[in-house]
């Protein structure tokens, strides 16, 4: 509990009814959508404009208090989770979208703006923001820059940090800095917006943002293609991009979330079937339609041995039903669902599926993988029961040896969940030693008292595990 | 003790199903009002485990979340794990009401409400005789005029001045019957579930639904003996009071052998499709419950299925015709597509989609009464999308939703432009023609 003085001078600054600190608002801002993961804050300071950040910041780097940013707290690498108590300091309130700027194709926004909001407000004059996590209806586009956030349109478009192209941010000191700018090029200096994108909120407070849109592409098609065989898929998704096609969206599920699937939405998904692909272009109407024909052709090439092409909106609609559901046909099955992500070089998704599915029959548990082919980028999904807390103890294990897996084809340990506290362990197989201490260094640099999200990124050498348990 | 009655009614089993994934958040009305966590289902569900999990103890703070919350369930069709909200805050409410100690008056209005009114249908007719003779005597202008009603709060005066003609008499009863033959073929055999507001207060309603499902080809049954289908004891958290009319019901529909029950309110109809969920552990009549709940439609969707869609009359047109649907009926019996198609097929009238139709209206059984600083803003906002569709007719589902939204046009000043009617009473409007003299009212209140 943080003394009563402290909190009169939060409350002075956003007032009365933007500081909570009773119970059940601290229990509410204690989670984040990463399972078994809990800790409550001192305090939750709901700010409405810079100014307020930075003065809320300068009253914690009086006090030293701790301070973790939160949008939507829909990550699942529990970055938003105050392990350290203190501050809870959640912008949704700043969800302005300042300007949309036609002329030079920028959007500026601030933090708390939903990402699903910023598609439908550039989108209703023809413009495009790719980026599109799953999570995009509820999570805000702070936190999807703060954590590099993917989606289905990675291959293609690229993801968040392909789009940020200036940033206003709050130090922990209470200065406020500006980054590039509405600027293609800028290479003055220390690139400090890359360096902001994907810092998990360690670095400094993003308060504004500016985007770059494209144009919106004209028409969008999809299909199905189905697959015996894991390493026929694999094979097709080389293919496809070895003949010069970048697909808009490139999507896989295995063969137990296929299952999974079908028993839950009946859109009659052939069961024996060890993968599927959806694939889809966007583009030039023309340019389209050739691209899903070579696109069948590949596949079929490749012995898929169905192929379904969506021709009216009814059936694609159909068709993005078989990935849209595969979370939550997953997600009835017991009552944890532990969703994680590794990528691996895309010519490398057949082994890492068969890696995965190998340690899951080791462990035995259930662990099925979807995710984006296209971009290398898998969803391992485990359920399980927290309950059940010998069962959880294997889980840790196996997904140890899935990121371990991962890194040995090449890969990383997080394409685009984060860190936060559960990949936190392994940070350093992927950096390496001496790319942690550098890290370490800018964060140093950045916030010299160790203010911003402690206990993220960097593990603590005590532990190393991927998921903890409230004590 | 709020926390023992807490883990004793709590189905922890789905509490820990949340995955506090958030997706329930942008379809909450509470949590997009005040962008609070705990205001959203996931903060609620996260506050009711933190409880189970002894993480909290349950205050004053965590009760008024829960009063806080609409009940209109927008969030389970939206939750991927598919965890049952409704009944979620049904349990804690429950638990809340077995410990909480109201004010004398309070508690003197809930035992009127739920235990000497609701439940007897007869005490119900009778005071809408009483009603009926305030409305139609003149005292009711001689009132307002007065400005007596003043002393009362704004959101009881703005219901009084929208309450409908009451009656004395149920829909059985001016039909004088309780078997009404289906005109032509006999397709179905349909119990009528009349309700026990909708038989007092919108009577025209119930003759309406018994006229269109006659001439659909439906033989209905106003089963005797039915009551109150408990939705607004269940809400409340009179959940065991819920359970004895719900048994009530079930034994009358039962002996009635009807293959349908229809209803035509939303609110009703979500939990008579419970009812299998509410006696899930009693096994006396778990069966029953079950040869219930499966045989429960709403009107639209027996109308759907049974009348061609090109056989409806015209309205004197063009008129711009949209929807607001009920929460229950959407979220609760998941009938989104009929009302719609139904609207489309009425000739002569335009259907213009309502931006957030399938948000709350802030009615919410009683909410409007007891939480009208939410219930006001939430209605506000909705006019403002109603007025943007410049609609003739403002249809509805549901008696609350149907008050609110005659509230809201008035509150809005929207009078002049257009009417709230039930869909219902708008098809009864442009009844097909297949002849209807078995079905009219007989005699008068």
């Amino acid at each position: 509990m943080l003394p009563e003085h402290i909190r009169s001078e939060l409350r002075a600054i956003v007032g009365e009814q933007h500081c909570l600190d009773k119970q059940e608002a601290l229990v509410a801002y204690s989670y984040d959508a990463t399972p078994m993961q809990q800790s409550l804050p001192d305090v939750v300071v709901m700010p409405n404009s810079t100014e307020e950040v930075a003065q809320i910041m300068r009253v914690a780097a009086k006090h030293q208090i701790p301070v973790v940013t939160r949008g939507a707290g829909s990550n699942l690498c529990a970055g938003t989770i105050p392990v350290g108590g203190g501050i809870v300091l959640v912008l949704n309130r700043m969800n302005r979208i300042v300007e949309i700027d036609e002329q030079n194709l920028t959007i500026t926004v601030e933090p708390g703006v939903r990402t699903s909001d910023i598609h439908q407000a550039v989108e209703a004059r023809g413009l495009f923001y790719p980026p599109d996590p799953g999570s995009m209806v509820i999570s805000t586009i702070g936190g999807n820059i703060a954590l590099n956030s993917g989606g289905l349109r990675g291959l293609k478009y690229g993801t968040t940090k392909d789009y940020v192209l200036g940033l206003e941010a709050v130090l922990p000191n209470g200065e406020i800095i500006r980054t590039g700018g509405k600027l293609m090029k800028d290479v003055a200096g220390y690139d400090l917006t890359k360096l902001l994108v994907g810092s998990e909120g360690t670095l400094a407070i993003i308060t504004q943002a500016i985007l770059k849109l494209i144009p919106k592409p004209q028409t969008q098609r999809v299909m199905l293609a189905m697959y015996a065989d894991m390493s026929q898929a694999a094979r097709s998704v080389s293919d496809i991009i070895a003949n010069r096609i970048i697909p808009g969206t490139l999507e896989f599920l295995d063969q137990g979330t296929i299952r999974v699937v079908e028993d839950f939405k009946q859109i009659g998904l052939p069961t024996d079937v060890a993968a599927i692909l959806l694939i889809g272009q966007d583009g030039e109407p023309q340019s389209v339609d050739r691209d899903v024909e070579r696109i069948a052709e590949i596949c079929r090439k490749n012995d898929a041995v169905q192929i379904k092409v969506a021709t009216t909106p009814e059936e694609a609609e159909e068709v993005m039903t078989a990935r849209r559901s595969a979370l939550a046909a997953l997600s009835r099955m017991r009552p944890t669902t532990i969703l994680e992500d590794a990528t691996v070089p895309r010519a490398q998704i057949a082994p890492m599926v068969a890696a995965i599915q190998e340690i899951t029959e080791r462990y035995g548990l259930h662990i099925c993988t979807f995710g984006h082919a296209g971009d290398g980028n898998l969803h391992p999904t485990c359920m399980t029961d927290a309950r059940n807390h010998e069962e959880i103890e294997r889980v840790e294990e196996a997904f140890a040896e899935i990121f371990a897996a991962a890194i040995d084809l090449g890969g990383t340990i997080t394409g685009e969940h984060g860190v936060g506290i559960v990949k936190a362990p392994y940070l350093e197989w992927k950096v390496g030693a001496a790319g942690i201490e550098v890290m370490k260094g800018i964060k140093k640099a950045f916030d010299p008292q160790g203010l911003l999200n402690p206990g993220k990124m960097f593990a603590k050498e005590s532990r190393n595990r991927v998921v903890i348990r409230r004590a | 003790m709020l926390k023992e009655a807490l883990i004793d009614k709590l189905d922890y089993e789905e509490l820990a199903n949340c995955m506090r994934c958030g997706f329930c958040q942008p379809a909450c009305p509470t949590f997009r009002e005040t962008g609070y966590e705990a205001a959203s289902p996931r903060g609620r569900i996260a506050l009711m485990k933190a409880v189970a999990d002894g993480v909290m103890e349950p205050d004053q703070d965590f009760v008024d979340q829960m009063n806080l919350c609409l009940g209109c369930r927008a969030c389970e069709p939206v939750c991927p794990a598919g965890v049952p909200y409704g009944q979620l805050i049904e349990q804690t409410r429950e638990a809340i009401e077995q410990v909480q100690e109201h004010p004398p008056w309070v508690k003197a209005v809930r035992k009127i409400a739920f235990t000497h009114l609701f439940p007897r249908q007869d005490r119900l007719y009778r005071l809408g005789s009483l009603l009926h003779l305030y409305q139609r005597s003149g005292l009711q202008k001689v009132v307002q005029k007065l400005g007596v009603l003043r002393v009362l709060p704004k959101q009881l005066r703005e219901m009084e001045a929208i309450m409908p003609e009451a009656t004395g008499k149920g829909v059985s009863e001016y039909l004088g019957a309780r078997v009404i033959p289906a005109v032509g073929e006999r397709k179905r055999r349909v119990g009528m579930f009349h309700g026990c507001i909708m038989d007092v207060l919108f009577n025209e309603t119930n003759l309406n639904t018994v006229r269109l499902l006659a001439e659909a080809g439906c033989e209905v049954v106003i089963a005797e003996g039915q009551v109150c289908c408990g939705a607004l004891h269940a809400h409340s958290g009179e959940r065991e009071a819920a359970k004895d009319l719900a048994r009530k019901n079930i034994a009358a529909f039962r002996e009635a052998d009807v293959d349908v029950i229809v209803s035509n309110a939303g609110g009703c109809g979500a939990l008579l499709q419970e009812y299998d969920h509410l006696l899930a552990h009693d096994p006396d009549w778990e069966e029953d419950a079950k040869w219930f709940s499966s045989r429960v439609k709403d009107i639209s969707e027996v109308l759907a299925e049974l009348v061609e869609p090109d056989s409806w009359g015209a309205l004197p047109g063009p008129v711009r015709v949209t929807y607001q649907s009920s929460c229950h009926l959407r979220n609760g019996m998941k009938v989104t597509k009929e009302p719609v198609s139904l609207l489309q097929s009425i000739p002569g009238a335009t259907y213009v989609p309502l931006r957030e139709g399938d948000r709350c209206c802030g009615s919410a059984g009683i909410y409007n009464l007891v939480q009208p600083e939410m219930a006001g803003n939430l209605l506000d906002e909705k006019m403002g999308h109603v007025a943007a569709t410049q609609a003739d007719i403002l249809v509805t589902s549901n008696p609350g939703c149907l008050l609110q939204m005659k509230a809201g046009i008035k509150r809005a000043g929207l009078e002049d432009r257009m009417e709230a009617v039930h869909l219902v009473d708008l098809l009864a409007r442009v009844r097909t023609k297949t002849g209807t003299a078995s079905v009219e009212r007989r005699g008068s209140s």
